[in-house]
């Protein structure tokens, strides 16, 4: 049966690789394209905007964090009623720069951008399939997004301005409009934008899992697929389970607000008035925004890791260590991310036995991520490590990763957590371990299949000099948080002058405003470096860091079914690096054991035997379709 | 006029790099980049990871020692001890992981960087390295969890018979504080019977209500379990004690609580901390709109006795808001004239 959907699809691509030459407009080329490589291409777009509009939101806040005394009256122009006569910010829009900063870089930069990118673009590419399974579903997905997107921008125009409550939006303070003017149109304009986003990313992820369960090319198992896939494919289990979640939040939210329900609004006194709502609960709303918000933590963050295992490995030169052991982990990280949520809120008034039960699951999920370092570590060591780009935020990612997993054992400690909670610590933790190592893992992405992407080299010193000015930005940034948690400041606050516990660390919060800013700025080296090599940069050699994987035997621009002629075969494993007795550093995916006798371990000359096998197979199916 | 200068500064600069750029790539490619240019920077970036490893590890070891005083607040309660203790321990045994494997990680990177004449091993797993990083780090955890659920379960606890219970409410943007008066028992309230006076909702068809009394600030006694039940009018807000190390979300509709024995008075303190105007304070941390960041109030700690003779000092709300004695059910109304200590 499965043999002959392939061989059905192999008929597909004969046809397309016929015509692809052909004209297509303007429009189903790069604007309503079902091809996965553009999508891929307008999702990676997209972010990176967004990415520069989320970033330039916390700049502008650090400004108020870092100089609060300052004058920020140049900034009027920009944001006109938000400054007031006297230059100083809007305390109510500081909080809607913080609002929409966490909501525009967790879902439309770190999943948006991550997943949609890299998911769309590696999936056919790495598992040998000429597109995704459905074309037209995931051309959906990306215009969901688009409407989405346009949403959500329009929001921060709007008099009332954007959501306010913190990108968690917790009721009753995002229930009621006259708690805060954020929460007026703003927040309508957040929840709709967020519909149409739940919605692309269902589309997506449908898709992905389908496409890598259904159309991997012949010999193309499980166990042989790039941890990229297996990341991939993971993280797309993880959103088509928690995503609905935060839909059914989101109704829930809506009816409160505009149809008068009751589900999270119970005995609320506001504006001189005592509200009709009894019998709803604000801790409902936490539990179902958290039973996505945590899984969220590692949908942006596994792709990441997926991408890392695949450069680390390809620039050490190496087999990534524990391939097995990897995927366990991530399957561990997955089922365990489903059930951790309440650690969020130890402190909302949770049943304290509950506490204890999720720190118990909390604190496991860390052993998986434990061993993944470990292993990313022991790639490394007896590496040949070449420094690209990707490879330098990959080690970056490393280190953040670390950096910011390791504060993660005293958030998941329930006592612990009763000083940290809501202070500069968990800013730091979570800015470190999910959104720095996301974003590195974004950018070593980007550097990493820029030449398949665009058939160009991106320039490797301005790649070099952007990663050492955001590696040390961004510990700069996040590292003194630590600091200033530990002495209790609370997070989302306008300023802390109103506190003498609060008084200090003025010196160590300029720093970190002028770290912030720095970084935002060095980004625009990347800037340069990403459009003006799409267009000048040097052509790509078919394989520019002999790699193993399937992507890089399509041609340097690869066409529409992404092979011209038939689908390569996979015989092998995606990491054979430097296996002794071969004569090349590494081993295409694409080339059976009968050509390698001399790097063969035992078991893989048995292989042989089933090469022979496929290929008969592969004849069988020929004949019987003439 | 300034403004324009800077533009212009601006843009100069840019265009002087966009130039270097155009320039350093057209010699590249004029000279062609061979196998030297690459190994060279390769070498450079290697350098680079000791370079930045030194540095990190310097920068945060010299902060870390140099400004401890700054950053770990004085801890001024009997669980906070415990739970600093263990903030601590962790600290110790993570910060030994994270120098380690950061040290690694840089470390391998500069060993192991690309040598044309050497060749990667070819080491693709080993079963009883990875049991051992599985299981060291799981036991480990282990071992911290379980020092941590006891410390929880001991803090969340029931309050002691004898605490003293004080209700402490938010509401848009600030706290407001009312006291069980001289039978210890924080009355009834009820959402619908708030007004501009009576903040609370406090009903008074319950007797426990006619005694309590109101206070400006967080007052508590040294070394006696105080249980704050919990409240908000409005939105979510959060008590923060920072010296208490006491944190919990108000919840509108939800009462909730957190006991805790203080264990040094404010005068200690200020002694301790050579501040003579060192106060503890109480603020919030749950997001709960524009004035967040201002919801401050005083919390002092006083020897016990002077405690009670504060609290003995202080005259109850219904005796302050007489008015409110119409509210009294009939059959109560003598007692309320009593507890609340109206003369007539």
């Amino acid at each position: 049966m499965a043999t002959a959907a392939e061989a059905h699809i192999d008929v597909h691509g004969h046809d397309d690789h016929h015509d692809h030459d052909h004209e297509q407009s303007f429009i189903s080329k790069y604007i309503f394209s079902t091809d996965h490589k553009t999508i891929a291409k307008q999702f990676l777009i997209t972010g990176i905007i967004w990415a520069v509009i989320g970033a330039a939101l916390s700049a502008i806040f650090r400004l108020q964090l870092g100089f609060p005394e300052a004058d920020l009256g140049w900034l009027r122009p920009l944001l006109g009623k938000w400054i007031s006569p006297e230059g100083t910010l809007d305390p109510e829009f500081y909080l809607a720069l913080v609002t929409m900063h966490g909501t525009i870089m967790v879902f439309f930069v770190l999943t948006a951008g991550l997943s949609g990118t890299f998911s769309n673009y590696l999936i056919p590419l790495q598992i040998g399939a000429r597109d995704m399974a459905s074309g037209f579903m995931n051309m959906l997905s990306y215009w969901f997004f688009f409407v989405s997107s346009v949403i959500m921008l329009i929001s921060l125009f709007i008099e009332t301005g954007p959501a306010s409550g913190g990108w968690v939006v917790y009721p009753p303070l995002s229930a009621l409009p006259e708690a805060m003017s954020g929460s007026g149109l703003g927040m309508t304009l957040w929840l709709v934008a967020m519909v149409f986003f739940i919605a692309s990313s269902l589309l997506g992820g449908i898709n992905y899992v389908s496409t890598v369960i259904n159309l991997r090319t012949k010999g193309m198992t499980f166990s042989r697929l790039p941890l990229t896939i297996w990341a991939f494919f993971l993280t797309a289990v993880i959103g088509i389970l928690s995503f609905p979640v935060l839909f059914a939040a989101a109704l829930l939210l809506v009816f409160d607000r505009s149809f008068g329900t009751s589900f999270y609004l119970s005995e609320i006194y506001i504006n001189g008035e005592a509200l009709p709502n009894v019998g709803g609960s604000p801790i409902l709303y936490q539990h179902l925004f958290w039973f996505l918000g945590h899984p969220e933590v590692y949908i942006v963050l596994l792709p990441a890791l997926g991408i890392t295992s695949e450069i680390i490995a390809t620039n050490s030169r190496k087999p990534i260590f524990g391939y097995k052991a990897m995927i366990i982990s991530m399957m561990g990280i997955t089922f365990l991310s489903f059930i951790v949520w309440a650690h969020h809120m130890f402190v909302s008034g949770l049943n304290p036995f509950l506490g204890s039960i999720f720190m118990f699951l909390t604190l496991i999920i860390a052993v998986p991520s434990a061993v993944k370092v470990f292993n990313y570590l022991t790639t490394l060591w007896k590496g040949n490590i070449v420094f690209t780009p990707a490879m330098l935020f990959s080690i970056g990612l490393v280190s953040v990763f670390i950096s910011g997993g390791i504060t993660g054992i005293f958030l998941g400690n329930s006592a612990i957590d009763i000083q940290l909670h809501d202070t500069y610590f968990v800013v730091a933790h979570f800015h470190l371990v999910m959104g720095a190592a996301s974003s590195f893992g974004l950018l070593a992405g980007v550097y990493h299949w820029f030449p398949k992407m665009f058939g160009r080299m991106m320039d490797a010193r301005l790649g070099y000099i952007h990663f050492w000015l955001t590696f040390i930005g961004i510990y700069s940034v996040f590292f003194p948080m630590h600091y200033i948690g530990i002495a209790g400041f609370p997070r989302r606050y306008y300023s802390f002058t109103n506190f003498d516990a609060f008084s200090g660390f003025t010196d160590l919060n300029m720093f970190i405003s002028i770290a912030a800013i720095a970084t935002f700025i060095g980004q625009f080296i990347f800037l340069f470096n990403f459009f003006y090599s799409i267009f000048r940069g040097r052509k790509a050699p078919a394989n520019p860091w002999k790699s193993t994987t399937l992507e890089w035997t399509t041609p340097r621009v690869p066409g529409h079914g992404n092979w011209p002629g038939e689908i390569p075969k996979v015989y092998r494993w995606a990491y054979d690096y430097s296996k002794p007795g071969a004569e090349d550093d590494f081993i295409p995916q694409t080339v059976p054991f009968s050509q390698t006798m001399e790097s063969n371990l035992p078991h893989e000359n048995d292989m042989i035997a089933l090469e022979k096998e496929m290929d008969a197979e592969e004849i069988v199916v020929h004949e019987a379709k003439h | 006029m300034f403004g324009f200068y800077i533009a212009l500064a601006v843009f100069l600069v840019v265009a002087i790099l966009l130039l270097i750029f155009r320039i350093t790539r057209l010699v590249n490619v004029v000279k062609g980049t061979g196998e030297e240019t690459t190994s060279s920077s390769n070498n450079m970036n290697a350098v680079l990871m000791i370079v930045f490893m030194v540095l990190f590890f310097g920068l945060a070891g010299w902060y870390s020692w140099a400004h401890f005083d700054a950053y770990d607040p004085p801890v001024a309660s009997e669980h906070g001890e415990l739970t600093d203790k263990l903030f601590w321990r962790t600290m110790w045994i993570t910060g030994i992981v994270f120098v380690v494997t950061n040290i690694l990680l840089f470390v391998f990177s500069y060993k192991y960087r690309y040598n044309k004449n050497k060749r990667a091993l070819f080491y693709p797993h080993n079963n009883k390295l990875e049991y051992l990083w599985t299981g060291v780090p799981a036991i480990v955890l282990t071992w911290l969890v379980i020092s941590g659920w006891m410390a929880w379960d001991g803090i969340m606890s029931e309050a002691p018979e004898e605490s003293e219970q004080i209700e402490i409410m938010g509401y848009q943007f600030a706290w407001s504080i009312r006291y069980g008066g001289m039978d210890n028992q924080v009355g009834d309230y009820d959402y619908r019977l708030i007004d501009a006076i009576n903040t609370h909702g406090v009903d008074f068809s319950d007797r426990a209500n006619f005694d309590d009394f109101m206070s400006n600030s967080l007052v508590i006694p040294k070394g006696k379990p105080v249980l704050l039940k919990i409240r908000a009018r409005d939105v979510l807000h959060s008590v923060f004690i920072p010296h208490m190390r006491v944190k919990m979300d108000a919840v509108p509709g939800m009462p909730t609580q957190f006991w805790f024995v203080a264990n040094k008075t404010t005068e200690e303190m200020r002694v301790e901390e050579g501040n003579p105007d060192f106060n503890y304070e109480l603020a919030c941390t749950e997001i709960c709109g524009e004035g967040h960041f201002s919801m401050s109030k005083i919390v002092t700690v006083l020897e016990p006795e002077e405690y009670e003779k504060w609290k003995a000092e202080q005259k109850s709300w219904l005796s302050k808001n007489p008015s409110f004695m119409s509210q009294v059910p009939d059959n109560l109304k003598e007692l309320a004239m009593v507890s609340a200590g109206i003369n007539e």
